[in-house]
């Protein structure tokens, strides 16, 4: 019969972390398989064609589209600069007198003339694109002309939601326990540039402080929706984040509203602190989950670069849980029993659960609100 | 009829479950007999969504044997490259196996048309009724600027595109154009950087020689029957059943493991022959049996599926069985949830909480379900809370739907005296509550519901009902198998929908008109299947609700009050059997056209008190 389980987000201080740097179209791959790399280093590169301006010369000029042809000075596939003559017509009676004509507004390129309906595709410069390393690492694989595959050994934590994209800093504890709110006031002229943790909530006054100081991200356990909507001035609908352009980003490890952040987690950013590291806050919720992560890179020999077998995890009696859904949302337990007969809970659903040891209590919750640590 | 079939697996690949279900012919029946589930296995690591269906079929194995006590029982080849086992030797193997699939985001589509409210609609209306998303309409008229289109397409990568417009005989440029702004776009399919992206073009005919021009290098170009070949007339079908064999050759094609699956989807025919069932869109299907019912019923129908990241709806009006499908792409209660608070607004949602909540608790609670989706309310408070987002959820769908649902736009009409008077317009929605039969729920908010009750509560909350209602709901969610079934055999999928999908909650009665507060609103006399007589002059703003157990009709003769109407014209009285069902019939004097609510708090908490512990929705702890 089917297990139920809850993989949990990973939480450890060593791990083969191995990462896609992928071009968007194909282009130049601009490191070789075996070269090391810093997070900030150019692995590949290409240009985006450029936008499509269309001009319907036959409106123009006042022609059928079939004339356009004969009224046409440039072709598919030549150079433009903005102004250049495009299309000039013959002109009154044919003599020259009053031509009408039409120049480039853009510097690009014709792609293409229509003689169906007179409509002539301007096509502006390309525009170039730029993928960096975003982890200090070695190149593994060199996927020609799409992109590479950089590895390292770092510790990592993976959050569970975040705004706004890559960064890379040193990271500065600036609580002294994991329940302990991120104050305004915590927040100094020598935080510039760094990745900054807080406790149990950072709330709006701090991340205002946090980005006009330079502060190039906050690692917090919760955050308040209401701050989240006054930062980007909207409410997020649907859980895709990561392009936003707000200056600093931002990862939660537990999730909305003040949350102490799990020990572990504490412990393993405070163990490493005054280390560089990168971090982003891409979050996708649905097919091809995507959450927020912190690589911390560590000192490593090539042949240490095997990554283990991924495991299956299961629910097992002794193992330790975090519970994800109130009542008791954040709470660190140890599994009692596995009861394989669903039961109701308060609200009546019916459910399959598990019983665990909490803060000394022995609490019933249903699976679905619980997630494996892993040791 | 294909009388061989005496057992039938189907399964329906979803973007995180793979849920099977075990068809037998038993008795002289068919019913469905074992249900299995496990994760769909589309993505990394295992990227090969038929481990998934292996698993999900492995459990409908293991649960077979256990129900009948025969360990002969045997559904999937042995060896570590397992597949279902057809033709059906005994107790091994199947008689056909069918599937869905809206895994790794379902079928994503662009469409584009001349005028946004004709050809674009109508171009719309036949990728959803194929089971798509529909991305964007872009379309001639739609105010955007040609370098904006231009950059939409670019920036959309869509499985496949329809273009409509123009109708037959009549030759416009603005077709040609648009294949223009398409081949400058150069747009790039979603999944599979190799391969051309798909085309079809079911717009005027004299236009096809010029967008054959324009197109087909770039793209597989398909040409099919205009879908509006008159302003009269839609012909949808051709273009449906191209983006059905696209699905299957294209798009299926490049997702992982899918080539093996569409090799599984068999059935072993009449002639001993064994012949390929294709994979159908999960919506597809569910529209497929909404479809059936009201065709075989002769009934109308809505129906609702409600999931954690959208909310279909589906209806089907007579004359002529109209079918209407939308997609609500961003109202579910997880992924989207949090959306579903930013289009109905906070107030709306806490209009049907009976009691007070801290609003920046509520919010929170909200994105932790979003970014948690799996877990479950344990607490009473989170499950009243869920619920009252659910009916906020399928209000806005069911909005969204009847604006859709629209009889055609752009007809030419003969004005006559009397249509001065009435008013009446093209593009008016067909959705009419009034002469609705049959409402039917599901998704899991719906189908899970700790008391059916609840889902009762929140099918009328939603939907408001008018006149006389029949509610149901999927029990285990298995309409999208047996729509897939019904392509090869209706009957099956029929009466296995009649026996073990549906179950009838009851019926809704709910007079329409103003209404006076002290007035009585409607007078009943019901006479229940046990011989009780029920009889009451209700006033406005009441709930009742009568026991009437599943299978059984009660008599009711219903009088509603003055300038109220439930179905016979106002004031009129119906004599009519109602029937019953696992929760009963629901007697809603609360108003429709319009619904209100007491806009002071404490009045409305105490209303939805009472109308809660009439309806039995939730424990009583809650309501006092």
């Amino acid at each position: 019969m089917s297990q139920a389980y809850s993989a949990g987000l990973t939480v450890t201080d060593s791990i083969v972390y191995r990462i896609k740097r992928i071009l968007p179209l194909k282009g130049k791959v601009t490191v070789n398989k075996g070269d090391k790399v810093k997070s900030g280093d150019l692995v590949a590169e290409t240009s985006l064609p450029g936008n499509v301006l269309p001009m319907n010369i036959a409106n123009k000029l006042g022609c059928t589209p079939q004339q356009v042809a004969s009224y046409m000075k440039v072709k598919a596939g030549d150079k433009l600069e903005k102004g250049m003559l495009l299309a000039e017509d013959k002109g009154m009676f044919g003599f020259g007198f009053f031509k009408s004509s039409v120049r480039s507004p853009i510097d690009g390129e014709v792609e293409s003339v229509s003689p169906l309906t007179g409509q002539c595709m301007l096509r502006e410069p390309r525009i170039p694109v730029q993928i960096k390393a975003f982890i200090d690492g070695i190149i593994v694989e060199v996927i020609p002309e799409e992109g590479v595959i950089v590895e390292n050994k770092s510790a990592y934590i993976q959050g569970i939601f975040g705004i706004c994209g890559e960064t890379t800093g040193e990271i500065k504890v600036l609580v002294k326990d994991p329940s302990q709110k991120l104050t305004p006031d915590l927040i100094t002229p020598d935080c510039a540039e760094k990745l900054v943790v807080g406790g149990s909530l950072t709330p709006y006054d701090t991340i205002l402080k946090a980005k006009e100081l330079g502060v190039r991200g906050i690692i917090t356990g919760g955050i308040d929706d209401e701050d989240i909507k006054k930062i980007l001035g909207y409410d997020i609908g649907v859980a895709i984040t990561g392009h936003e352009d707000f200056g600093i980003t931002i990862l939660c490890t537990e999730g909305f509203g003040p949350i102490k952040m799990a020990d572990k987690t504490f412990n393993l950013l405070k163990q490493f602190e005054g280390k560089e590291a990168s971090m982003h806050g891409k979050t996708q919720i649905r097919a091809g989950v995507i959450r927020p992560e912190i690589i911390i890179p560590l000192d490593f020999k090539e042949e240490e670069l095997v990554a283990p077998t991924p495991k299956d995890s299961l629910l097992l009696i002794g193992g330790l849980i975090r519970i994800i859904r109130q009542p008791g949302f954040g709470k660190i337990g140890k599994i009692l029993s596995l009861p394989e007969v669903p039961i109701n809970v308060e609200s009546e659903t019916k459910v399959r659960v598990l019983t665990a040891e909490v803060e000394g209590q022995t609490l019933t919750i249903p699976r679905a609100n619980v997630e494996l640590i892993e040791n | 009829m294909n009388n061989q079939l005496l057992k039938i697996i189907a399964t329906d690949c979803g973007s995180t479950t793979t849920k099977s279900i075990l068809i037998e012919y038993v008795d002289g029946e068919y019913r469905q007999t074992v249900r299995g589930e496990a994760p769909t296995t589309v993505e990394a690591p295992l990227n090969d969504v038929t481990r998934g269906v292996v698993n999900a079929v492995q459990e409908l194995e293991e649960l077979a044997r256990l129900k009948y006590n025969n360990p002969n029982i045997k559904f999937l080849s042995d060896g570590d490259e397992k597949e279902i086992i057809i033709p059906r030797e005994g107790d091994v193997g199947v008689d056909a196996y069918v599937s869905t699939s809206s895994a790794g985001g379902g079928l994503q589509m662009m469409v584009t048309g001349i005028v946004a409210k004709m050809s674009g609609e109508s171009a719309e209306r036949a990728a959803l009724g194929a089971g798509a998303i529909v991305m964007d309409v872009i379309a001639s008229n739609d105010k955007r600027l040609d370098h904006q289109k231009i950059e939409r397409i670019r920036e959309l990568r869509p499985d496949m595109i329809l273009m409509a417009g123009g109708t037959d005989g009549a030759d416009t440029k603005h077709v040609p154009e648009m294949a223009e702004l398409i081949s400058a776009a150069d747009p790039r399919p979603r999944l599979g950087s190799e391969y051309n992206l798909p085309i079809i073009f079911a717009g005027a005919d004299m236009s096809q020689e010029k967008v054959k021009s324009i197109l087909e290098k770039r793209s597989h170009l398909i040409i099919t029957d205009n879908l509006r070949p008159s302003m009269e007339r839609e012909n949808l079908g051709p273009a449906r059943d191209q983006i059905h064999e696209i699905f299957m050759e294209h798009v299926m094609q490049q997702a992982p493991g899918y080539n093996k699956l569409m090799k599984w989807t068999r059935v072993f025919t009449e002639e001993k022959k064994i012949e390929t069932v294709p994979i159908m869109p999960t919506p597809g299907a569910m529209g497929n049996i909404m479809q059936t019912i009201a065709k075989l019923g002769e009934i109308e129908v809505v129906g609702v599926d409600i999931g954690g990241a959208t909310t279909d709806i589906f209806s089907v009006f007579t004359p002529e069985y109209v079918f209407n499908r939308t997609v609500s792409a961003n109202l579910g209660m997880s992924y989207s949830i949090s959306n579903v608070l930013a289009s109905a607004g906070l107030p709306n949602i806490l209009r049907w909480v009976p009691f007070d909540i801290n609003e920046n608790e509520l919010r929170n609670m909200i994105k932790n379900k979003m970014i948690r989706p799996t877990t479950i309310p344990a607490l009473l408070e989170e499950l009243v809370l869920e619920q009252a987002i659910a009916k906020e959820a399928l209000r806005l769908a069911f909005i969204q739907h009847k604006e859709f649902a629209v009889s055609l736009k752009g007809v030419q009409t003969q004005k006559d005296i009397s249509s001065a008077f009435d008013q009446q317009t093209t593009g008016q929605t067909i959705v009419n509550m009034m002469t609705l039969d049959l409402l039917v729920g599901s998704g899991g908010v719906l189908s899970h519901a700790p008391r059916r009750h609840q889902t009762v509560m929140m099918l009328i909350d939603a939907f408001l009902p008018e006149g006389i209602t029949r509610l149901a709901v999927d029990s285990i969610f298995m309409m999208p198998h047996l729509g897939v079934l019904a392509e090869i055999h209706p009957e099956a999928a029929t009466e296995v929908f009649n026996k073990d999908c549906m179950i009838a909650l009851g019926t809704c009665v709910a007079p329409v008109g103003k209404y006076k507060p002290g007035q009585i609103s409607l007078t009943a006399e019901i006479t229940l299947p046990d011989g009780t007589v029920f009889k009451e002059e209700i006033p406005t703003g009441e709930m009742r609700l009568l026991p009437c157990e599943l299978n059984k009709n009660a008599k009711a003769k219903l009088t509603p009050g003055k300038g109220l109407d439930i179905g016979a014209g106002k004031g009129q009285p119906i004599e009519k059997e109602l029937p019953g069902g696992v929760v009963g019939i629901v007697l809603d004097t609360r108003g429709r056209q319009p619904f209100v609510l007491p806009t002071e708090k404490e009045a409305r908490i105490s209303s939805l008190k009472k109308w809660m512990k009439v309806l039995n929705a939730y424990p009583e702890q809650i309501l006092n």
